[in-house]
């Protein structure tokens, strides 16, 4: 889920260098339709050259923030700051801001190249100017040779890089785009997501993605921003969200999880142990938890980081789980396997498919043993 | 062949003479003849004659018939026309046309003088109807999803009344001593009453008021489909609203234009009730003088050329309307 995101220079890690200076400044934002509030006290700052990802369900907020971003919708209170400047009142056809629409919203009256031109055309650049940015958009979206057509003309993965050089084309400090790759098919998205990280790291306009897809979103983004019920709950790297979820939406919105109910029964500053009847053994976690002793909590595994074996352990005890194989899906790569512990708690666990026809095959009905390393297990209070 | 079994030839007549009965089904008309029954005996043959039943009882044969009388001598008769076709003697037919009705079209101003007088009616009453009807149009597709098809029912709500009461209508309001005239001189804006009855005017007033529905349904259809993020994606571009309505939502409803501006025109071009309640001696237009030609001068001749011609104007007026439409789909 993490390729493809080649490892940055610490340069490219703004958001830990307290002296740097946001490029993008949401300061506590509330939006409200009516008694409905979409965006409930929303702060955020995003760095120069970042690829910010929204990440939410529907409804969550992310798209009505992207349009205060744009100007399309004033925020009820509080405050955005782009480069500096307060957007307050600033309307759309005036803002350093362009966006990519989910439906692309291309002029369908015109053909690709004047679509590509229209913004342009409203600063009244000199015609040369115009047909030689055109020019250059077209070729950075390889589509140079479809200039004349009209857009109902192209595929839906052309359209959607028409989109695209629209929207880039006037040099924005900001581009927002709004489920860039909704409408396309799964390998058309895949390439497409390396083309627009490809396009953004050459021209280095600053990002803003929303996404519902939280795939797209871990391929995509430097940081991401998972939004629920109006608020962003959590902000950080991709693996750091995924590794480290602070709150049970976060871990069960990115990926899979398996949750264990449990009670903390020892703890110190660099291990606790947690007894979970769900698990039916104690889980031993290799960091401190800033929580009372005794308190109920949660603890979450991811699926692949869990073992799953014929034989027991030779050490039967913490991080040690055992169950029945209650249903088995194929998935090529990879299997997963459904796990019925004797608390009936299920769990998920998978495991890279390395050999074909592996002998120790794991079949329906079987019991089998799980184990994780103490360094998986993340304790989530809320 | 299989159509052969809906024939009712009998078996034994088909085996016999079967080579014989191929040869002549084959023929041209025979086999047309035998499609058509093939097609009317389905039942989605049935469904689809239906409409052309229709159109063949009641536009093409009445058609066909002012089409002959147009080519016909004016008589004191009854009818008042000569036939084409006569059995003359030795077994002769003769075939009688008489072009002089179309000729007489050309010669005589009036004709074209009224067809003339008629385009520019149709044409500025549908354009002020555009005036007029789009931003009517405009405002009700924009307008709130529930307040739309109210103000939808209100657009439509003036067919409830018969369209000759309506005209009539407008009399009482145009007139010397009407509604309007007495409003203002009781308001004391005027002394003498303004002129308004049997002028231009009063029949722009009654085309324009009458078929305004018609302009507004197409716009309003055309507007109320457009994607309306376009508009803000120009906004996004750096197009202020205006120009984004004038380089967009315009050029977008173009086909509601069109569709429109016909609908207004071709039967404003042929108005006749409208120019003969309101309009005057200096509003001569087509339908009137066709109206006069076959009530008052009894001469159907010459009143089904007058006809003729109009629906020859029409049709090269529709074709234009057509050529437009494609090109504007293929802009899309």
């Amino acid at each position: 889920m993490q390729e493809g995101r080649k490892p940055e220079p610490a340069v490219v890690e703004p958001w830990k260098d307290p002296g740097a200076v946001p490029y993008i400044r949401i300061q506590e934002v509330t939006k409200k339709f009516g008694d409905f509030t979409a965006v409930n006290n929303v702060s955020l700052n995003v760095y120069k050259q970042e690829l910010f990802c929204l990440l939410g369900g529907s409804g969550c907020g992310k798209s009505t923030l992207l349009r205060m971003l744009a100007g399309f919708e004033e925020p009820t209170s509080g405050k955005i700051f782009i480069d500096g400047q307060d957007m307050a009142g600033i309307p759309p056809y005036s803002r350093p801001v362009n966006m990519m629409f989910q439906s692309y919203a291309l002029f369908p009256h015109m053909t690709v190249q004047d679509n590509i031109a229209f913004g342009l055309k409203q600063d009244h650049k000199p015609k040369r100017e115009i047909l030689d940015r055109v020019a250059s958009m077209l070729e950075l979206v390889k589509l140079s040779s479809f200039a004349k057509r009209k857009p109902h003309q192209l595929s839906g993965g052309q359209r959607q890089r028409v989109a695209l050089a629209r929207s880039l084309v006037k040099e924005p400090k900001l581009l927002l785009l709004d489920e860039p790759l909704g409408a396309l098919d799964r390998k058309l998205r895949e390439s497409t997501q390396f083309e627009l990280m490809n396009i953004q790291d050459k021209l280095g306009v600053t990002f803003m993605v929303v996404t519902h897809d939280q795939e797209e979103a871990m391929t995509l983004a430097s940081r991401i921003g998972v939004m629920n019920l109006g608020q962003i709950v959590q902000v950080g790297t991709p693996s750091e969200i995924y590794e480290f979820p602070t709150s049970r939406f976060v871990a069960d919105f990115i990926g899979t999880v398996n949750m264990f109910e449990g009670r903390i029964i020892d703890e110190d500053n660099d291990y606790v142990r947690i007894a979970s009847e769900e698990a039916g053994c104690t889980i031993f976690i290799n960091h401190g938890v800033a929580a009372p002793p005794n308190a109920h909590l949660c603890v979450a595994v991811r699926p692949e980081k869990i073992t799953i074996t014929h034989e027991p352990p030779v050490q039967i005890g913490e991080n040690c789980a055992h169950g029945i194989i209650d249903g088995i899906a194929y998935m090529g790569d990879m299997s997963v396997f459904n796990v019925k512990l004797d608390s009936g708690k299920m769990v998920k666990v998978t495991r890279p498919n390395l050999i074909r026809h592996a002998e120790d095959a794991i079949t329906w009905d079987q019991r089998v043993w799980l184990q994780w390393d103490p360094a998986s297990g993340v304790v989530l209070t809320t | 062949m299989s159509r052969l079994g809906y024939l009712p030839l009998g078996d034994h007549l088909a085996v016999s003479a079967e080579p014989m009965v191929r040869a002549i089904v084959r023929i041209p008309p025979v086999r047309w003849a035998l499609n058509l029954l093939g097609h009317v005996t389905s039942g989605r043959g049935l469904v689809i004659a239906v409409p052309y039943v229709w159109l063949a009882l009641f536009f093409l044969i009445p058609f066909l018939i002012v089409l002959k009388i147009s080519f016909a001598d004016q008589l004191i008769a009854q009818p008042p026309y000569s036939s084409l076709v006569d059995f003359a003697e030795q077994g002769y037919v003769t075939l009688k046309l008489n072009v002089g009705n179309y000729l007489f079209l050309a010669e005589d101003a009036l004709y074209w003088k009224a067809y003339l007088r008629s385009v520019q009616i149709a044409f500025f009453s549908a354009l002020i109807c555009l005036v007029i009807g789009y931003p009517m149009a405009y405002a009700m597709a924009r307008a709130e999803p529930t307040w739309r098809s109210v103000l939808l029912m209100l657009v439509v709500l003036p067919f409830w009344t018969s369209f000759l009461l309506r005209v009539y209508a407008w009399i009482g309001l145009l007139n010397n001593n009407g509604v309007i005239n007495n409003a203002l001189m009781a308001l004391g804006v005027i002394d003498q009453p303004i002129v308004m009855m049997r002028t231009n005017f009063a029949v722009y007033v009654g085309i324009v008021y009458s078929y305004l529905p018609f302009m507004i349904l197409p716009l309003y259809a055309t507007l109320e489909k457009m994607d309306l993020t376009l508009l803000e994606a120009a906004e996004d571009l750096g197009c202020r609203p205006f120009k984004a309505f004038l380089t967009i939502t315009l050029p977008l409803s173009m086909p509601g234009v069109i569709a429109g501006f016909s609908l207004v025109f071709i039967p404003a071009l042929g108005e006749f009730v409208i120019p003969d309640l309101l309009g005057g001696t200096e509003t001569l237009m087509i339908g009137k003088v066709l109206w006069d030609e076959f009530f008052s001068n009894r001469a159907w001749p010459i009143a089904s050329a007058v006809a003729i011609a109009m629906l020859s104007l029409v049709l090269v007026i529709m074709s234009f309307q057509h050529w437009l439409e494609r090109r504007a789909a293929a802009a899309r």
